[in-house]
């Protein structure tokens, strides 16, 4: 998956941001070792300090962990993975939520649109 | 013990005066942008961070010494314009490295030479300029100097060198030495660096990490600099 930054918010978060999903979705597997802080670094185009960045802060919310020699891997806590999926998809639907309100729509309306653009999406196998 | 450290550092040319009152100090595994237009002074302070140039007034150290034999051996410098001979071909280039500098690692420049599928008997003037630049930034990326001084290192060169350039910045990275980039080409280098210095006018605006940038402005590096650089 190609890494991807806007201009306006700092790369340390959009990495974990990027990270987070790559968890979450399953591109990461629980207990997966994590390539060195240089290659992601690499891998993403950035600076490798601020790739080190990323992976302390998600150390310290217990995303992944580090063996001193072996490597840093993502966490096997299935509960942890899973309540991140969660946050992350909260956050979604609250910023949707207020753009759709914003546009006039109310809940229920709101809730039959996506029933029926769902459909349409799964059936365009998007 | 900085990388780099400057104290009133000044330069004049005649009556111009091209560095006015430097001060800054660059820490070990950073890499730096030094930012501004064209005639604000980068190169001026690149040339007498190597010692190419004297200073006026004013002190600067690399890694705690004073310009001399000793602090030019620390320093890798990739200069603006070509400045090896194009008759050369790129088995000469890595003789001429390893005769001048003892810290210079022939089998990593071999490497990176051999991923670019640049053949050691390649002459520098039958290269495209973009595959000039690679060498010669392989050829500075080589040394294991505690202070890289790279001026335009992406200047003139298409998007996909560009990348290449940068991605071998990275993966050079040491933290134990630090890597300076002038560029007035903000957005291509912006997240390969830790922190940026805006020159302007022989003078330091400010140095800043570029992720305090985007978290006090809301703004880019490359914003920014369009923003205090508005003609």
């Amino acid at each position: 998956m190609a890494w991807q930054f806007r201009n306006d918010i700092p790369i340390y978060t959009q990495l974990i941001a990027q990270i987070q999903q790559k968890i979450v979705s399953g591109a990461l597997l629980p207990g997966e070792r994590l390539p060195s802080v240089r290659d992601l670094a690499a891998e993403a185009g950035v600076n490798p300090n601020t790739m080190q960045r990323a992976m302390m802060e998600m150390e310290r919310e217990g995303l992944v962990f580090s063996q001193r020699t072996a490597g840093r891997f993502v966490t096997e806590d299935a509960a942890r993975i899973k309540d991140l999926r969660e946050t992350l998809a909260r956050d979604q639907v609250k910023e949707f939520l207020e753009s759709m309100y914003l546009l006039g729509f109310r809940q229920e309306e709101i809730v039959s649109f996506v029933e029926k653009e769902g459909e349409h999406h799964e059936h365009s196998g998007v | 013990m900085n990388i780099l450290e400057c104290k009133g550092l000044t330069k004049r040319f005649g009556a111009k005066t091209a560095l006015d009152g430097v001060s800054l100090t660059i820490e070990p595994g950073r890499i730096v942008g030094l930012l501004g237009p064209n005639g604000s002074g980068k190169t001026t302070l690149i040339k007498l961070a190597n010692g190419l140039l004297v200073p006026t007034a004013g002190q600067l150290w690399v890694n705690g010494r004073a310009p001399g034999k000793e602090s030019h051996a620390m320093v890798s410098y990739l200069p603006e314009r070509t400045s090896l001979p194009l008759w050369m071909t790129v088995k000469q280039l890595q003789d001429f490295y390893e005769d001048f500098y003892t810290d210079f690692q022939r089998e990593r420049s071999s490497e990176m030479l051999d991923r670019l599928e640049i053949s050691p008997k390649q002459r520098m003037k039958q290269m495209s300029k973009g595959t000039r630049e690679k060498v010669q930034l392989i050829l500075a990326m080589s040394r294991q100097a505690k202070l890289y001084l790279l001026d335009e290192p992406i200047g003139g060169v298409d998007p996909a060198a560009r990348d290449y350039i940068l991605d071998t910045i990275i993966r050079n990275y040491n933290p134990e030495a630090a890597v300076v980039i002038s560029t007035h080409l903000i957005a291509d280098v912006e997240k390969v660096l830790d922190e940026v210095i805006f020159i302007d006018r022989g003078q330091i605006l400010f140095q800043s990490a570029v992720d305090t940038i985007r978290e006090e402005k809301g703004m880019s590096v490359d914003a920014l600099f369009r923003e205090v650089y508005k003609c």
